[in-house]
């Protein structure tokens, strides 16, 4: 759909993105998966947009709602702050890797590899919750140097439930990995980022979201002056993009806390299916 | 803290908002076409040209602006942070945050 076949004006197509900007803003709320995964394949299929301005536009919404809603989180005590910043280094690091060879990859190769990260994103294994204590006396162990264990509000309302971090080398291995796929998809790769969290460093699950949170706009951040550089970001798309994203996952965070997910879940998870196997169809084909 | 960033948001938000209501309702450009990339768009790339066109009105100009205080948003996080293990004096930590403020800032002022 662009101007010239339709005769849309500027205004409605601005506010046909603006729409279905919303829209993606509101359902990576409520699955848990952020705007970025939800609006290229929007933006690439119903809007035939280049990817490469998808991508563009879709970074700047990530770090939009990644440090629109990690402000609550850290004012509850949950994140980390520490254990983000030190993967941060990762991450980042990976984030400016990947933005540098994404102009070398082709568009049919990123649409089919952001396919299949979508289909990792909704179909991942559900984090469990566990505390893993450190055993006393031995060696210091990576996380007591690097001073990444920490605690929460209890669950029983009075005091700390403390914990501790394992296997570092791993998480800052997958962070690394979580950079380049940002960097490569313009996406917050927040489901890779709690895969590092939580299965690899095995830190409760609720300190491992919103402490992902915190890191997706740091690390789309460190990619997107790439971008910028290169023209990915058009401010004409972008502008309706962020602020329907935006406001999406605003409402869509409203709502999770209020509505019953699960059913809902379900009918997302389908749409997200879709919307990944028509990715790498369509990269596959050549038609991205 | 948690304030600072989401007001950092918002102010962003609002920029680009007002520079597009005058990329759509003052300027009334032609719907843009953006089924094929065109790199040489990239002239607003570089971040002093943004300033320069911004302050003569020019609506994609402004958009951008709010795009760069958007992207400032996380940096001044992990600024304020790093500030923060300073004052602390956990020098561990200003050694950390400083990295990825190296390279939060490389990617934005160097990327090629």
């Amino acid at each position: 759909m662009d101007g010239d076949e339709i005769g849309v004006t500027a205004p409605e197509f601005s506010a046909l993105v603006l729409a279905g900007s919303f829209i993606a803003g509101g359902l990576g709320a409520l699955t848990g998966l952020g705007g970025g995964v939800v609006i290229i394949p929007l933006l690439t299929l119903v809007f035939h947009v280049d990817l490469r301005y998808a991508i563009g536009a879709s970074l700047i919404s990530v770090i939009a709602t990644s440090s629109g809603s990690a402000a609550a989180y850290v004012r509850d005590g949950y994140s980390n702050v520490r254990i983000g910043l030190f993967l941060e280094m990762a991450t980042s690091l990976g984030a400016i890797l990947g933005a540098a060879i994404a102009m070398l990859v082709p568009t049919h190769g990123l649409a089919i590899l952001f396919g299949v990260v979508l289909l990792y994103s909704a179909f991942a294994a559900k984090p469990h919750d566990h505390i893993v204590m450190e055993k006393s006396g031995g060696a210091k162990s990576l996380a007591t140097r690097f001073k990444l264990n920490g605690a929460f509000p209890s669950q029983t309302g009075q005091g700390w439930t403390h914990y501790s971090v394992v296997r570092v080398p791993l998480g800052f291995a997958i962070m690394l990995i979580a950079g380049i796929l940002s960097g490569l998809l313009g996406i917050g790769s927040g489901a890779v980022k709690v895969l590092a969290m939580d299965q690899a460093m095995r830190i409760p699950f609720k300190v491992s979201t919103t402490t992902s949170n915190f890191m997706i706009g740091v690390t789309a951040a460190a990619s997107a002056g790439i971008y910028l550089k290169r023209g990915y970001v058009d401010p004409g798309l972008a502008m309706p993009v962020m602020l329907g994203v935006l406001a999406g996952s605003l409402v869509g965070a409203r709502m999770l806390m209020a509505a019953s997910v699960s059913r809902l879940r379900l009918i997302f998870r389908t749409v997200i299916l879709v919307l990944a196997l028509e990715m790498i169809y369509n990269g596959a084909t050549g038609r991205i | 803290m948690g304030r600072l960033l989401k007001a950092g948001v918002f102010i962003a938000a609002g920029v680009m908002l007002a520079g597009g209501i005058v990329y759509l309702f003052v300027e009334r450009q032609p719907p843009p076409d953006y089924t094929e990339f065109h790199s040489d768009a990239a002239v607003l790339g570089s971040i002093s040209h943004i300033f320069r066109l911004a302050l003569r009105g020019n609506a994609a100009a402004i958009i951008q602006i709010g795009t760069l205080l958007m992207i400032a948003t996380p940096v001044a996080r992990v600024a304020f942070a790093a500030y923060a293990y300073l004052r602390s004096h956990d020098r561990m930590y200003v050694v950390i945050s400083s990295i990825v403020l190296v390279l939060l800032l490389y990617g934005i002022f160097f990327g090629t």
